[in-house]
């Protein structure tokens, strides 16, 4: 395409209709250039404002202290931060082998036409909203033990991990050159193994970078934990009990009525958005060397 | 005559030495996969033995009853499934354009030095969580609108139903434009993959015959990739209907149907995450979890005409979200 753009670019026409045609070509790329501009422009000024307004209530009380009593100033989040790192383990202690085996049975044993409806449900269900999650783990978990618990929290968070990881492992997988899986065949090794020690060790990183997405995506979730992790304003050490989460923690700050809660708001949100970015630099470091190896970036 | 294809593919011969451990790992792999098909069902049913109460209770009144009163036990849906329609059209209209316009400065216009730098930034933009957007929309973007927007739009466009009344700051178009910001990276990307499916032959053919960007894009790019552009829309509209926390803190949550957007509203998925921890009676809770049925419904359908139509496109070979 690149040098396609040189050509059409040192043509210089001559003719009055071959000029507004080449005016009316600039006048809308540069109108299709704004229109990206306006896309780009709110990650900047949610970032500006995160920063802003996040990076002056950010303190060590922030990471060490769990809320004050409403009224009193001060007071941190360090409850939440561990509830939804405990959340995120539960979720991934489901997701994580539920999905990865899904994807194996997709790219190593199913035929095109099981694949191709699994492929398709497995989409549907990444669209499902995730607030109906929370509803249904709400009714399987929360009203059987009569409690909201950690435990409810994390299954919901893992089930909407489930599709993301089976479609990614899958896609990983089968980029797994067949050779390899010939080569294990021919020294007599059991299938299994070859899937054990040969593929899932050959596509590792894909698969964890296909995972380090889903945890990003569901670190942010606030909607299905609403009914299950319920929050808390104390430290919880006990799974079937309430816990608390920062994305909870952030909407219960924003929505009340007080200043102090609105900065401890913010406080959160940045700190969560670091965590996220974080883990979009690990994804972009883990699959620069696949994105390397193959060439799909066109044009 | 004998066959004569070298049968080298281990799929069709492993049966013949096969040994429990593979049979038994085999399984284990079809129940990971099978936990798909489980879920969808698990969903829906779980959904519908929740809302049994309340749909037998209204039937299908439930859905054209617009009262949603908890002290008199009487509910109705209309208000929310107006409220999710009405903010996921707006949604729609301010992101398919921008999306689908974005999406072709990026394959069409963008010399590679800044197309990668967008990309990322694109990504980066979806991975915001919502509670965030809806974070930033009550103290930055609610304000800004209802300062400077609104009014503007008032005055201009006020002989309109739709920009007619007081301005709160909370609305239905509020609850639209977050939801706009939302959903434009993943109707971007998935525009952009619909973009790339076009074979560069088409765009040659137009360049070489002396056509301009613009009429390349016309002529051989938009004309190839009309469908999966609605497919890429409908994506969105499936998305736009399911955001809850953003909405929720910037839409008003008032249940009543009004013709102007600068009116409060309320959406399926924000009463459910609004009222769902204080239901007190089981009628009350029940017609939640119906709101939630009738929001699986919607998405359910938007989600599967919308894969399918990709999928189509491409022959099978699906997108990924």
């Amino acid at each position: 395409m690149q040098n396609i753009n040189l050509i059409v670019s040192r043509y210089r026409p001559t003719n009055q209709f071959q000029i507004l045609r080449r005016y009316k070509s600039s006048f809308i790329s540069t109108l299709l250039g704004l229109a990206t501009l306006i896309v780009v422009t709110p990650l900047f000024l949610v970032l500006f404002f995160l920063i802003k307004e996040g990076a002056s209530s950010l303190n060590l009380d922030f990471f060490t202290h769990v809320p004050k009593p409403t009224g009193e100033l001060g007071g941190g989040m360090a409850n939440a931060i561990l509830g939804s790192i405990t959340l995120m383990g539960i979720a991934c202690i489901l997701g994580v082998p539920v999905g990865v085996l899904g994807g194996v049975y997709l790219s190593e044993y199913g035929n095109t036409k099981v694949n191709y409806w699994i492929r398709f449900f497995a989409d549907i269900l990444n669209g499902v909203p995730s607030i109906v999650w929370g509803m249904v783990v709400y009714s399987i978990l929360v009203v059987p033990f009569k409690t909201f618990s950690a435990y409810a929290g994390g299954i919901a968070l893992g089930l909407i991990m489930i599709p993301l990881i089976i479609r990614n492992t899958e896609e990983v997988l089968v980029l797994v050159p067949q050779s390899f899986r010939e080569a294990g065949l021919a020294l007599g090794i059991p299938r299994w193994r070859i899937v054990f020690s040969i593929i899932l060790k050959t596509a590792t990183k894909g698969i964890v970078t296909g995972i380090l997405v889903a945890i990003a995506r569901i670190s942010g979730e606030t909607a299905p934990l609403l009914f299950t992790a319920f929050g808390n304003s104390f430290w919880n050490h006990n799974l079937a009990q309430p816990i608390a989460a920062l994305p909870l923690q952030i909407y219960a700050y924003a929505i009340s009525p007080y200043e102090d809660l609105h900065h401890q708001a913010w406080a959160g949100a940045l700190v969560l958005m670091l965590l996220i970015l974080t883990l979009n630099i690990i994804v972009r470091f883990l699959s620069r060397d696949v994105a390397r190896n193959s060439s799909y970036e066109r044009n | 005559m004998h066959e004569i294809t070298p049968k080298y593919s281990y799929r069709l011969d492993y049966k013949k030495g096969i040994q429990w451990p593979d049979l038994s790992f085999q399984f284990l792999a079809l129940l990971g996969a099978s936990v798909i098909l489980v879920l969808i069902v698990l969903v829906g049913y779980e959904l519908y033995r929740t809302s049994v109460l309340s749909i037998h209770n209204f039937g299908f009144s439930f859905v054209k009853n617009t009262a949603w009163d908890p002290v008199a036990d009487i509910y109705g849906a209309l208000p929310f499934i107006y409220g999710t329609l009405v903010s996921s059209l707006i949604a729609i209209l301010l992101a398919v354009p921008l999306g689908v316009a974005t999406a072709l400065f990026l394959t069409e216009i963008a010399p590679n030095k800044i197309r990668q730098p967008l990309i990322t930034v694109i990504e980066l933009l979806a991975s915001v969580p919502s509670v965030i957007y809806g974070l930033w929309g009550i103290f930055v973007l609610v304000p800004w609108m209802r300062d400077f927007l609104f009014p503007w739009l008032k005055t201009t466009l006020g002989f309109l139903p739709f920009f007619k009344g007081p301005i709160y700051g909370v609305s239905m178009l509020s609850g639209g434009v977050i939801v706009a910001i939302m959903i434009l990276p993943i109707v971007t990307s998935f525009s952009r993959e619909v973009l790339r499916s076009v074979p560069n032959l088409q765009r040659e053919a137009a360049y070489a015959l002396g056509a301009t960007h613009w009429e390349v894009i016309c002529v051989a790019v938009l004309s190839y990739s009309k469908r999966g552009l609605f497919g890429a829309g409908v994506i969105g509209l499936g998305r736009a209907l399911g955001e809850t926390m953003a909405v929720t803190m910037v839409i008003g949550n008032s249940p009543k149907i009004s013709a102007s957007l600068f009116a409060p509203g309320y959406t399926l998925a924000s009463v459910i995450a609004n009222e769902f921890a204080e239901a007190t009676t089981d009628l009350y809770l029940s017609s939640l979890f119906e709101l939630g049925l009738v929001l699986l419904v919607i998405t359910l359908i938007v989600n599967g005409v919308a894969q399918l139509m990709l999928r189509q496109l491409t022959n099978g070979a699906s997108f990924k979200n």
